[in-house]
């Protein structure tokens, strides 16, 4: 194979590998604090993609200049975080926590079959595209290749951000810090006076925002069709499990493995691509089912 | 139990009697039966605390065999192909439970999705041996040696559904009595304790698997017969959802509850169809919320008099 694909291929994955740990990350945070999984949080992604398409189309509509369509981005991840994801959070998983998982499993799968269907209504079955943020910035060339600078150093730095921004807020801040006590011992956290149920809300909206963001700038990449959600939730909760359910730098890891795997997949066995993730997911659980990252755990009797 | 025995004689005989006096509604009814079977199969998991979203893998599997061997003339007969195809999926039960037992909840759930959605790149993708998207045809099997038209054919295999389903009910209701059935609740509660009483949980949750297996294949065969045609949809994730959502919708305190949850996503379908084509799932997806807040026993419970709140403070350790 000419080492041209080869790089090709890696460069792809990198991109690819930075948007599906923002989704992860968001995923294995929600999961970590809430002991919930979420399955509507790839209809996060997907409604932060089409929310950010349409501001960014907007913009260009109202002729204002294209640099103002990255903040529009990240205002648009936050929104849907804070008033969606917020939402599910007080209407519906305040009730069941402290359920049998399977139920909190189906009433998050209720959420995603209500979200995909509510994307369908709002944005329409029309393939959206918005791509006026990735030609404004150009592209770069790397070994002789031209990659778009978006995808090769936007993405990676605002995957890299997240990753040390996260750290930074659990250990240094002191809400992240709460929010770690409140997953170690929620009962103790209380006692100290930590607000837990204030707590799950902003991780939960932390969580959501964070697929949103994911999907924002993907919007910019591809074309936006419905059932991106279902595809981005298989991936994520692969790189999730990859690196063990509430392990944040694990998931960087995991999804640079996912990302490089499903690009290598594209470029030499293009009709297998969609299997890629579920087979990496199932080789890893089936070797190491408590994922690369995780330390064992005592059981309770 | 007796009230159990009267509604489930009750069920029956409305069905029975049914396609006599609406021939329309022969092959809505067995599909809903043969969905019903694979809710049970999950109802069976849901006992242990287990939920699993990739049955359509075994309802798929049987199918797929049976429009194999009819297209083959290998056994161009229905009494034949449906314990065959019903055999073909417990034996892929019998490989891929040996794995899966060891996990549970969202592992357990995650893992059955991701082999199942394995198996439907694979129908899709192979477009020489499964016919790709567009599926197979399942040419119509003689039933009992007799080369029946359509109308006949269906009926008859109506009634033998029917049939199946009692006698798969009454053997799912004696084995969830059992010692087996018994340990299953185990798991769901507290499963350390289970092997501290010197019984393996995975063990107990591979037979478990098994039966879930081969009531999601018996349902598979029979949908390949009754609609005469396969598809990959059958092994697609939202086929392994809605058995789920049937089997949490008719609710699984009892074993009649699978299939008064099928016919009721039936209903919902049909009426779904007309007045919300595009938004459907939606719908389900708000009437399974509502359940699960409001009466969390399902249909059954509500039929069965066994109300809601009882039922949730169980269901809320």
């Amino acid at each position: 194979m000419p080492p041209e694909m080869l790089l090709l291929a890696a460069l792809d994955g990198l991109a690819y590998g930075s948007l599906i740990f923002l989704v992860a990350v968001g995923l294995s945070l929600i999961f970590g604090v809430l002991g919930i999984v979420n399955v509507a949080h790839g209809s996060f992604y997907a409604i932060g993609a089409y929310v950010a398409a349409a501001g960014v189309l907007a913009l260009g509509a109202a002729g204002l200049p294209t640099w103002l369509a990255f903040p529009t981005l990240l205002i648009a991840a936050a929104l849907v975080g804070i008033l969606v994801g917020g939402l599910v959070e007080i209407a519906l998983l305040r009730r069941v926590y402290g359920k049998e998982e399977v139920l909190q499993l189906i009433v998050t799968f209720a959420v995603f079959m209500i979200l995909e269907d509510a994307q369908k209504v709002v944005f329409g079955v029309q393939p959206y595209f918005a791509n006026a943020p990735m030609n404004w910035l150009g592209t770069v060339e790397v070994f002789g290749i031209f990659y778009t600078t978006y995808q090769l150093i936007l993405m990676p730095l605002v995957a890299l951000a997240v990753l040390v921004g996260l750290r930074f807020f659990l250990r240094r801040t002191s809400f992240g810090r709460a929010i770690v006590a409140v997953t170690q011992d929620r009962e103790a956290a209380t006692a100290m006076g930590i607000d837990a149920a204030r707590v799950y809300l902003i991780t939960f909206i932390i969580g959501a925002s964070l697929a949103a963001l994911g999907g924002a700038l993907a919007s910019a990449t591809t074309s936006l069709t419905p059932g991106i959600g279902a595809g981005t939730l298989v991936l994520s909760f692969a790189v999730a499990a990859i690196a063990g359910l509430g392990r944040i730098e694990g998931a960087a890891v995991a999804a640079l493995l996912i990302g490089l795997g499903r690009s290598a997949a594209v470029y030499f066995a293009p009709e297998f691509d969609v299997l890629i993730p579920y087979l990496i997911m199932m080789v890893v659980l089936l070797v190491r089912p408590q994922g690369l990252f995780s330390t064992v755990q005592t059981r309770k009797v | 139990m007796a009230r159990q025995l009267v509604f489930g004689a009750a069920l029956i005989a409305a069905l029975a009697v049914f396609p006599l006096f609406s021939p329309w509604s022969t092959v809505i009814l067995t599909v809903a039966l043969c969905e019903g079977l694979a809710a049970l199969g999950i109802m069976v998991l849901l006992r242990a605390g287990q939920v699993s979203f990739g049955h359509g893998l075994f309802f798929s599997f049987s199918a797929y065999a049976v429009a194999f061997m009819a297209a083959a003339k290998v056994g161009h007969e229905a009494l034949v192909l449906i314990p065959v195809g019903m055999a073909a999926s417990g034996l892929l039960a019998a490989i891929v439970g040996l794995f899966v037992v060891r996990y549970r909840a969202i592992f357990f759930g995650m893992l059955n999705l991701a082999i199942s959605m394995v198996f439907f790149s694979l129908l899709e993708k192979l477009f020489s041996i499964t016919g790709g998207a567009d599926g197979k045809r399942v040419p119509r099997p003689t039933f009992a040696g007799v080369e029946f038209g359509r109308e006949q054919f269906e009926l008859a295999t109506f009634y033998v559904t029917l049939v199946l389903c009692i006698l798969a009910a009454l053997f799912v209701a004696r084995y969830l009595l059992s010692p087996g059935g018994k340990a299953l609740e185990a798991i769901k509660s507290n499963e350390t304790r289970l092997e501290y009483l010197g019984v393996s949980p995975r063990k107990v949750l591979y037979g478990a698997y098994l039966l879930s297996g081969l009531l999601a294949g018996l349902g598979g065969a029979i949908i390949a017969l009754v609609s005469g045609h396969v598809t990959p949809e059958l092994a697609y994730w939202v086929r392994s959802g809605e058995f789920v959502f049937i089997a949490i919708l008719g609710g699984i305190g009892g074993v009649a509850g699978p299939f008064l949850g099928a016919l009721m996503f039936q209903i919902i379908r049909g009426y779904a169809a007309v007045y919300a084509p595009e938004t459907w799932h939606a719908v389900l997806g708000v009437m399974l919320l509502v359940i699960i807040f409001f009466a969390p026993a399902g249909l059954y419970g509500i039929v069965a008099g066994k109300g809601g709140k009882a039922q949730r403070e169980e269901g809320g350790r």
